[in-house]
């Protein structure tokens, strides 16, 4: 028998198999940032540039979590609702007189353990997914309203204050908070032991399981990631709001979505980035901003949203 | 070929068996799936299971290889007694098994599916990473030393042909030091090529003193592979032959019953 082992692929090798579903976002921002740029003259301006990242860091941690479950095959539909708890939990607790650093634990714990029912839920009681989160988001928001009485929370600080205004050049710190997730969840996806093991979940859980992967514990630690990172983002929004609201927030779970679809990451697991879901976040923002300067009324954006999140579907559909 | 030794099923005993399963009995419920099944595996040879469906060599094999835990009999690893409770001790104490859906991830790479939980890493204290390119490079000698056709490596196993997934699984299975390695029907959906490259790779283990049990239907690949071949019907071994000695009549016959063995 003959030792092939290949060297690597040539150039047209590597077009041929090019990944479309997870070039199609890359490739839609470019082309938007272009048309917006032509039409509108301050679409590239580096402060509306700075708007955009700003509008879509919260996003950008939401989608990431988000990814991490998809990446299992899973979805949670909690992100949203958690990160409301989140945020009404650190409104509450700064209220009633702690500090901001203890607030702001307060909160992404509470987000943390709603991750963690998530999880064990998903993982040891054996109930799917989508019942599990749609029961947690109806349970996290409701909790929100009982413990804010249904009234937001001037949240006056100047340490949150400053995470949404300062920052290093043109980035704030928020940005840059994002951008810090984003990066150090693309290494732990691919530079890690239990990124591996996420991938393998969610491509096979039977095969994952045969191969000594600790299934039931995968599931789990993705809750836990998407728990706490919509604890973070709840930090990030209280910050950008000014206050702790018991709002519904569900532009965010769809959004969450929606970014990862766009950043070309299977829905039924195994194959997942993080650039992806980044992009796909990026690319929802400056939708929105774009149609904003444009003039065109805020009614339109949900569905233009929506229409390019199934185009993006179709793409990825088209591929297989 | 010295297999004089082995045509008897008594004078086995003293031979340098790896493994030595004696009188194993298993019920599910009321249905007793083993009575009395025996089974030696000696050093560095391929020893052939086979029995019509339902005689039992699955249930045989699990007993083996962890999955379940046999009511009674004995099982010896180089001669000390064994109890596996799970599919992980038995790969632990180095029996690995090849299952028939493969257990291979298709959106991983080879690679990534050679060190699917067992997977390398670098880094001080808690902070840990994968040592990719080291994994990589040691799963190129893995797959060259077994001269398995496989396009590279870093090639996501769902581009991989039937053949080549089964390679990837029985390279995985014998690269780990392991002791034994079972297969259960390792060619039973490939095509003829593939399975001559399959054969070829089962006898290149061979040679390097891998034990191997084979679970096969093929009668014709058991007298061309195996060394010795075990005979299964209603939950026991009824014989035992050296391919040497044997046809694809007799076994026919073992296997219906026609024989007595």
């Amino acid at each position: 028998m003959t030792v092939t082992v290949e060297q690597r692929p040539t150039t047209s090798e590597r077009l041929s198999s090019a990944p479309w579903p997870e070039l199609a976002a890359p490739v839609a921002l470019v082309a938007l940032v272009l048309v917006f740029g032509a039409l509108d003259s301050t679409f590239l301006t580096t402060g509306n540039i700075d708007a955009i990242l700003q509008a879509s860091a919260i996003l950008v941690v939401l989608a990431v979590g988000q990814t991490f479950v998809v990446a299992t095959a899973g979805i949670d539909l909690s992100v949203a609702s958690t990160m409301t708890l989140g945020a009404v939990v650190l409104g509450q607790v700064y209220a009633a007189g702690s500090g901001i650093v203890t607030a702001i634990v307060a909160g992404v714990v509470a987000a943390t353990l709603v991750g963690l029912v998530n999880g064990l839920l998903v993982a040891k009681g054996g109930i799917t997914d989508f019942i599990v989160t749609l029961g947690t988001l109806s349970a996290a928001s409701g909790l929100g309203l009982i413990l804010a009485d249904g009234k937001p929370e001037p949240v006056l600080s100047s340490f949150m204050l400053r995470l949404s205004a300062d920052g290093i050049g043109m980035f704030t710190w928020s940005v840059l908070i994002a951008a810090v997730v984003a990066v150090v969840a693309h290494v732990v996806l691919f530079h890690s032991r239990l990124g591996v093991h996420v991938l393998a979940v969610g491509g096979s859980t039977e095969a994952a399981r045969a191969t000594g992967v600790k299934t039931v514990r995968v599931k789990i630690a993705v809750y836990l990631i998407s728990g706490s990172l919509a604890g973070l983002a709840a930090v990030l929004l209280v910050a950008r709001v000014g206050a702790a609201e018991p709002a519904s927030n569900t532009s965010f779970l769809l959004n969450s979505v929606a970014a990862v679809v766009l950043g070309g990451v299977s829905l039924f697991g195994g194959r997942a980035t993080i650039v992806g879901p980044v992009i796909g976040a990026l690319l929802l923002a400056s939708l929105v901003n774009g149609l904003t300067l444009l003039g065109v009324s805020q009614f339109y954006q949900p569905l233009a949203v929506g229409i390019v999140v199934v185009a993006a579907a179709f793409l990825t559909r088209f591929q297989k | 070929m010295t297999t004089t030794e082995q045509t008897d099923r008594q004078s086995t005993t003293d031979q340098d068996d790896v493994l030595a399963a004696e009188n194993l009995t298993k019920s599910f419920g009321s249905v007793m799936a083993l009575r009395d099944a025996t089974i030696r595996l000696p050093r560095g040879k391929v020893t052939a299971l086979i029995g019509d469906n339902g005689a039992g060599k699955s249930t045989l094999v699990r007993c083996l290889s962890g999955v379940h835990r046999a009511d009674g009999g004995t099982v010896r690893l180089d001669g000390r007694p064994v109890d596996f409770h799970s599919p992980t001790q038995a790969r632990d104490a180095g029996i690995e098994t090849v299952h028939q859906n493969l257990a291979l991830v298709d959106d991983l790479a080879v690679w990534q599916n050679l060190f699917l939980g067992r997977e390398r890493t670098k880094g001080f204290g808690p902070v840990q990473l994968l040592d990719r390119r080291g994994m990589r490079e040691e799963a190129k000698t893995m797959v060259s030393a077994l001269a398995i056709n496989v396009p590279n490596v870093t090639s996501r196993v769902r581009r991989l042909s039937g053949g080549q997934r089964q390679a990837v699984s029985i390279a995985r299975a014998a690269g780990w030091g392991s002791k034994i390695v079972i297969m259960d029907e390792p060619t039973a959906a490939l095509g003829v090529q593939e399975t001559a490259r399959v054969e070829e790779l089962i006898q290149g283990l061979r040679e390097k003193g891998m034990t191997i049990l084979l679970i096969s239907h093929n009668f014709d690949q058991v007298l061309r592979l195996a060394d010795g071949v075990w005979v299964m019907r209603a939950g026991r071994t009824v014989g035992h032959r050296s391919t040497a000695d044997t046809t694809g009549e007799e076994l026919v016959g073992l296997v219906t019953g026609a024989i007595a063995s």
